[in-house]
């Protein structure tokens, strides 16, 4: 039985947001929609979270931040994508220092559209992103078992 | 030395302070106006951390974790065994030096911050911890938890500015606010979780096993001040307990400075004066 569904914690970060999404991501955490309730905690750091959760489009001074934030987090781990502008870029998108939406340079999984996106949205953008998890843990087992059970078979391994 | 005791709290332990720990989260979120995460949260969150990809900064960070795991169970286990209090403390403390030492191991601002907070802490409660087992030696004229445990009188009436003493270092042991400097439940973002920035999945696991640990124990500590009467002595505990969620819920995060400061006054005041007065009443007027 996996657990990471169940306690899945997310790491917000503003990547150029018009701060509209992050209200609404704030929102979530308040009492009215009080997400604790599916275990989720708000971390600010990368190597706690399960779950990136990014508003805004990627622009050029924070593409490394986010490729950066993306490698600390320890596997398995989904991206989740909150309001237009981290979908495509949004309205900012022909903006000349703007290279467009977070798929330009992460995996995402979880696309929620909207501008802002509804705090409602975002929560279901959030637990369909942990039918992702759960899976992606399931194939992370099965290729760490397929690595040990190669290793062990290989010819002129390490010894 | 009660071995079986010890033992149940070896395998208790991370059962009752998980349990606690969800209880908790469920009373702050109702303080909170919300309905909260289910009781087993706590439990979930650990077995989660078991599943992830563990991260090593260093490889000295497993060994520090490790031991600060061991030695808080040692402790405990030494307590619970009606063993030497001063050994207890001893030992306490050199786990909360090996946690220290994990967090400095990993080259990182936010660690070294909440090291450094985590240091000053163990300076902050560590003088009322002394003082509370100075009190009852000189209460019962002796420094095992068993005998202790067995004094007929009441400790409390005899350590009343002592218990208070206690209990203000308490929400620096258990990481609530006003003093929850080095690191928190709640500061998710301003500290950035302080000592246990670098540590990730099975590690971050093993602190928190570890701190579940050392709540049982201190509750444990409390415990011993009203263990003439056990039902009292429970009802406190949990009253003390909700007490420290209400003070947690209603503070904001003061700084380090004041902690120490505050820490010290009120042991000076409260612990050095109780004892100067038992001292007084036992050996100049002999009652
Ligand atoms: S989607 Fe709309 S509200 Fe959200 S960051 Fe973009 S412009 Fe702002």
């Amino acid at each position: 039985m996996s657990f990471l569904p169940r306690s899945p914690w997310i790491l917000h970060y503003d990547a150029s947001s018009c701060n509209g999404c992050d209200i609404e991501v704030l929102a979530c955490l308040s009492p009215l929609y009080d997400v604790e309730r599916f275990g989720i905690v708000n971390t600010g750091n990368p190597k706690h979270a399960d779950v990136l959760v990014i508003t805004g489009g990627i622009n050029e001074q924070n593409r490394e931040v986010v490729r950066n934030i993306y490698d600390q987090m320890p596997d398995p781990k989904v991206v989740v994508a909150v309001g237009i502008c981290a979908c495509t870029g949004g309205v900012f998108r022909e903006c000349y220092n703007v290279v467009g939406g977070i798929d330009c340079i992460l995996p995402v999984d979880v696309y929620v559209p909207g501008c802002a996106a509804r705090p409602e949205s975002i929560i279901d953008g959030i637990v369909r992103a942990l039918a992702i998890l759960g899976e992606k843990r399931k194939l992370l087992e099965t290729k760490r078992t397929k690595e040990q059970g190669g290793e062990d078979t290989a010819p002129g391994g390490r010894k | 030395m009660d071995v079986l005791l010890a033992v149940l709290f070896v395998v208790l332990a991370p059962v009752i302070g998980g349990l606690v720990a969800g209880i908790d989260r469920k009373v702050t979120a109702r303080m909170q106006g919300r309905v909260g995460p289910p009781l087993l949260q706590p439990f979930y969150d650990v077995a989660k951390l078991f599943e992830k990809e563990q991260i090593l900064v260093t490889p000295s960070q497993n060994f520090y974790i490790t031991a600060y795991l061991v030695f808080i169970v040692v402790s405990g286990a030494l307590f619970f065994a009606g063993g030497d209090l001063l050994l207890v403390i001893f030992a306490f403390t050199l786990a909360h030096i090996f946690l220290v030492l994990g967090a400095y191991s990993a080259y990182s601002p936010y660690s070294f911050i909440g090291a450094e907070r985590e240091l000053i802490q163990i300076i902050a409660y560590e003088p009322m911890i002394i003082i509370s087992a100075v009190g009852m030696y000189m209460v019962t004229r002796s420094f095992y938890v068993a005998d202790i445990m067995a004094a007929k009188v009441p400790l409390i009436s005899y350590l009343p500015g002592v218990f208070v003493g206690f209990l203000m270092v308490l929400t620096i042991k258990l990481r609530k606010s006003p003093f929850d400097l080095s690191t928190s439940h709640h500061a998710h973002q301003e500290i950035v979780k302080g000592v246990t920035t670098e540590f990730s999945g099975p590690m971050l696991g093993r602190v928190e096993i570890a701190h579940w640990y050392e709540n049982v124990f201190l509750l444990g500590f409390i415990y011993l001040f009203f263990a003439a009467n056990p039902p009292v002595a429970i009802l406190v505990v949990a009253i003390v307990y909700f007490l420290e969620i209400l003070v947690d819920n209603t503070y904001a995060r003061v700084t380090w400075q004041l902690t120490l400061k505050s820490a010290w006054i009120i042991a000076g005041l409260m612990g050095l004066a109780n004892l100067g007065i038992l001292y007084y009443l036992s050996e100049v007027l002999h009652v």
